[in-house]
């Protein structure tokens, strides 16, 4: 019997082009997924160097970060952005990458559509040039994001130089209380243990907690890996897996899916395979979330305060504390629930998905948006568009004063015009509440799809555990 | 990518945790296509007013930290965004390396590929150059990558660790597509099997 294997061991070993002491592993690389913003410069390097795309069959783009959520039939008005999404069109067609582009179904944000064509499968290496790449370990991959030298490294040669990682077990005890969410779990996760405590490692979800999750929640959960510090977060493949996959576009179809899912139940962390490092956390006594500074680990329970800093013995940590409450307008003491909003965004690759919109759908039902709130909705891509059109939900929005919106990035990171003015506060559930992130002197505040919906009729932050 | 060796220059002291690559360089500058011209857009939000107006007081602004090309600066630097326009920007203002006593992984290895030294360094040395750099304004160090050593103009040294992979390519200023492109046919052996990869159709 050989000896037992983490799952994350068992991928990294399945794609090991070469291996020799004193030098970085060559991994090869399944999936590289290509956005307008971090590959130019790659393509660019490529030109200079009269190289080629190594496998556009294993290449694919789309554009996400600065279009606008606009009507997309209008030009778009920033001429740096048009020119930065005309340059991804022109090196796709160099270089033979396929492309979701503009007007196509299969355009959204590139970690939503990924798994929802069927190109995230279990076992897959993927990476882009994007942070929440982490997103695609829900299905059991091994994804996380490179920069622009590293996509023209995979461009070129459909490998990587990697070290190999140190492997964390973040073991999640118990069942999730009613009114909490992924979202809630993984703010709550990075709130007790801070923003660097997966730095090194891949994680690995595990226990009855992240078991009894969607896919959907899987993926809210990983894509915030990266907010741990961690560059890569998975969860073993299951039959809710399969079950997403089966049937997707780009996936194995008929008896080749069969077989691939033989192959991928192998792919689960043997009994007594050991982590570098394990992390403990008990679901029962999770609250809804909400953050209160300029770094995601700067979260409270709903039910909180903003904190002091003087509660903070490292003065480093003090300090960051004290600016953060002077960004934020904040005063230490201050019940969570007292705090008003003046915008709502409901979207991104960590909560834009067709269930997070049924989410916030459930709670908006036959509500006002607050008079002095400005709420708007962007989708992850058309086909999360399409599905919640299908099913209503756009006119629920729409009728309780929320904007419906075309799908990208939008507020996230405000690269395109979605964007807060200076002082304004926003409950967002998206993935960074950093400084100038969604605007400069915008203040962001992280929550989940359903606590941004029950703030947006509020007024303020509400426990949508007590909303009605 | 520029080798390097040795390294002498004015610390520049932020005393920030968390600092991320939203506050190195601002969304709004990511639109280019180039590698180049990313310095003047540097710490933007904290270098300059909404309306553009320098802001006296940030250290960058003033004399003579304006002239640092070493930044020393609070724990997990660079986290958040993959972008590589953050070490692009540190680099065309000037600096050639950061100390810190942890860094965001990503940024860390972006560092790597254009020639920027990250180095790390305890809390407690990182807060005597913190304290050293704020009190003597033109405080300076000098990082030799061989030695793996930092000499402080107060006469400290304090020896970092590097992997020896990374310290040759710095070293070399290496073009590391070449080394792989080199192990071609370890590459297209791989390929014949390739497990997990899945092929779609390009046009």
């Amino acid at each position: 019997m050989s000896q037992p294997k983490t799952l994350i061991d068992k991928i990294w070993d399945a794609h090991v082009v070469r291996d020799q002491s004193g030098e970085p592993t060559l991994l090869y690389i399944d999936l590289h997924l290509v956005h307008e913003v971090t590959s130019p410069q790659a393509f660019e390097g490529l030109r200079l160097t009269s190289r080629t795309v190594r496998r556009p069959d294993l290449t694919y783009a789309t554009v996400d970060h600065n279009i606008p959520t606009t009507d997309r039939s209008l030009p778009i008005k920033d001429p740096i952005s048009k020119q930065q999404i005309d340059t991804l069109r022109a090196n796709c067609a160099e270089f033979g990458v396929p492309l979701a582009d503009v007007h196509s179904r299969d355009q959204g944000i590139v970690h939503v559509i990924g798994p929802e064509l069927g190109l995230t499968l279990p076992g897959k290496t993927i990476v882009c040039g994007d942070s929440h790449t982490s997103t695609h370990g829900a299905f059991g991959a091994l994804a996380f994001g490179i920069g622009t030298s590293e996509v023209e490294h995979v461009l070129a040669t459909q490998c990587l130089l990697q070290q190999r990682p140190q492997t964390m077990e973040v073991y999640v005890h118990g069942e999730m209380p009613k009114g909490t969410t992924a979202k809630d779990l993984i703010l709550g996760l990075i709130s007790r243990f801070g923003t660097a405590f997966g730095t090194g490692y891949v994680v690995e979800y595990r226990g009855p907690a992240i078991a009894a999750l969607s896919m959907e929640e899987r993926m809210t959960v990983c894509n915030m890996s990266i907010e741990a510090g961690a560059r890569a977060g998975l969860i073993a493949p299951d039959d809710k897996t399969y079950d997403y996959l089966r049937g997707r576009r780009f996936a194995p179809s008929g008896q080749d899916f069969e077989q691939a899912v033989e192959r991928f139940r192998t792919l689960t962390t043997d009994p007594g395979a050991t982590f570098d490092a394990r992390v403990d956390f008990d679901a029962h006594t999770l609250v809804p979330q909400v953050t209160w500074g300029t770094s995601p680990g700067m979260g409270a329970d709903v039910t909180g305060r903003v904190p002091n800093p003087d509660d903070f013995a490292d003065p480093v940590m003090r300090r960051s504390a004290e600016l953060a409450l002077e960004y934020m307008g904040l005063k230490a003491g201050t019940p969570m629930q007292e705090i008003p909003i003046d915008r709502v965004f409901i979207g991104s690759c960590t909560n834009g998905r067709i269930e997070d919109l049924r989410a916030a759908a459930a709670v908006v039902a036959d509500h006002k948006v607050a008079g002095h709130v400005k709420a708007m909705v962007v989708p992850g891509s058309h086909i999360v568009k399409e599905q919640a059109e299908k099913e209503g939900l756009d006119k629920i929005f729409l009728k309780a004063g929320f904007e419906w919106r075309e799908p990208g990035c939008s507020m996230c990171l405000a690269m395109n015009p979605d964007i807060l003015e200076p002082g304004e506060r926003c409950a967002s559930t998206s993935n960074r509440n950093f400084e100038g992130r969604q605007g400069r002197d915008g203040r962001t505040h992280l929550v989940s799809p359903a606590m941004a919906a029950a703030a947006a009729i509020a007024g303020h932050f509400v426990d949508v555990r007590h909303f009605a | 990518m520029e080798p390097f060796h040795t390294h002498s220059g004015i610390v520049a002291p932020i005393a920030r945790a968390n600092i991320d690559t939203d506050a190195i360089i601002p969304k709004q500058f990511l639109k280019r296509i180039e590698r180049s011209g990313f310095g003047q857009f540097l710490f933007y939000d904290w270098r300059f007013t909404a309306s553009g107006a320098t802001i006296p007081d940030f250290l960058l602004n003033r004399e003579p930290y304006n002239h640092a090309t070493v930044l020393v600066a609070g724990p997990n630097f660079g986290c958040g965004s993959s972008r590589e326009h953050a070490p692009w920007a540190l680099l065309d203002f000037g600096f050639r390396v950061v100390i810190a006593p942890s860094y965001a992984d990503i940024f860390f290895n972006n560092c790597f590929k254009n020639g920027v030294l990250p180095i790390v360094l305890p809390d407690a040395a990182i807060t005597t150059l913190l304290t050293e750099a704020e009190q003597s304004p033109g405080f300076t160090v000098t990082v030799d990558l061989a030695a793996q050593t930092v000499q402080s103009a107060s006469g400290h040294t304090y020896e970092f660790d590097i992997d020896p992979y990374r310290k040759m390519c710095l070293e070399g200023g290496l073009d590391d597509i070449g080394l792989t492109l080199q192990n071609e046919a370890d590459i297209s052996r791989y390929e014949q099997s390739a497990p997990f990869a899945v092929p779609h159709a390009t046009r």
